[in-house]
């Protein structure tokens, strides 16, 4: 059985986990932590996913139109081409 | 671009070269609009939000100190931009802001297992807009560091830099904003898996 209060306690330092900033003793302890706590096993692999997701959302890009009009108020309209 | 480039660039734009002013409105008018547009969700604000950065840069390259690379001035210029004109929105146009302003780590609530739905389900159109809308509903402090760091790729440093704030709030806060955005995630897969079931 784990304490409850150390879900909390860890919670804090997922994020360090996840992208493989924590020390050795911080990933050991986490690891140690998940192998008992379904809770937080659930979280750590939810909150992976979500950082998953997001990193493969479409980026939103200026219009053609929008580009036209950025480089007109530059005064940079001689340097405007096609996109490649 | 290598930074013996970017040297080069910043000492033509620190010249008046034209060309230089287009090289670098090519190369960072598109980050410099991801970062507007998700910090303000107005498509015209954020182009307005583009257009001043640049003209305040090239008004001000001749200050331009190596703390950090170009990219990351123009991202600290184009967030002051946009922070104005947040503070000028009435707070009533401010949708769905959430309990808190992000300062505190909420426990996480909704403990459904969602990473085992289908991918199709996980990548769905809908998924993407539940998490774009998630994002956008942010607390403004969180996005802003949300955005540089998992969206445009900034180190912490850079981040740190980019929003005067320290690296150890640039990790909390990022941190802060994706548990913010599991929890959201997670309601909403959590919805779908029932409706599925039921139907």
């Amino acid at each position: 059985m784990h304490p409850a209060h150390d879900c909390q306690h860890l919670l804090g330092d997922l994020s360090l986990y996840l992208d493989g900033a924590a020390s050795a003793g911080l990933c050991a302890e986490i690891e140690r932590h998940l192998a008992d706590c379904e809770n937080c096993r659930v979280v750590v692999d939810t909150l992976r996913k979500t950082v998953h997701l997001v990193r493969d959302l479409p980026a939103p890009q200026l219009t053609t139109s929008a580009r036209e009009r950025l480089y007109k108020s530059l005064d940079l309209a001689e340097f405007l081409t096609a996109k490649p | 671009m290598t930074d013996i480039d970017e040297r080069a660039l910043v000492e033509r734009l620190q010249a008046g070269d034209k060309s230089a002013c287009a090289q670098c409105v090519e190369l960072h008018s598109p980050g410099v609009y991801r970062l507007a547009l998700r910090l303000l969700n107005d498509e015209a604000e954020a182009e307005d939000v583009v257009q001043e950065t640049f003209l305040n840069a090239f008004r001000a390259i001749g200050s331009f100190q190596w703390r950090a690379g170009l990219n990351t001035w123009l991202y600290r210029i184009a967030y002051n931009a946009a922070l104005m004109r947040l503070r000028r929105k009435p707070l009533n146009v401010t949708v769905e802001l959430p309990s808190d302003d992000g300062e505190t780590l909420a426990t996480p609530r909704e403990l459904f297992d969602w990473c085992c739905l289908p991918e199709r389900d996980l990548e769905s159109a809908e998924a993407r807009a539940e998490l774009e809308h998630a994002i956008r509903a942010l607390p403004e402090k969180l996005r802003a560091v949300f955005v540089l760091r998992e969206l445009e790729d900034l180190s912490t440093e850079q981040a740190a830099e980019a929003l005067g704030i320290s690296p150890e709030n640039v990790k909390t806060r990022l941190h802060r904003a994706r548990l913010w955005l599991r929890e959201r995630l997670a309601g909403y897969f959590s919805e779908m898996a029932a409706a599925g079931k039921e139907a």
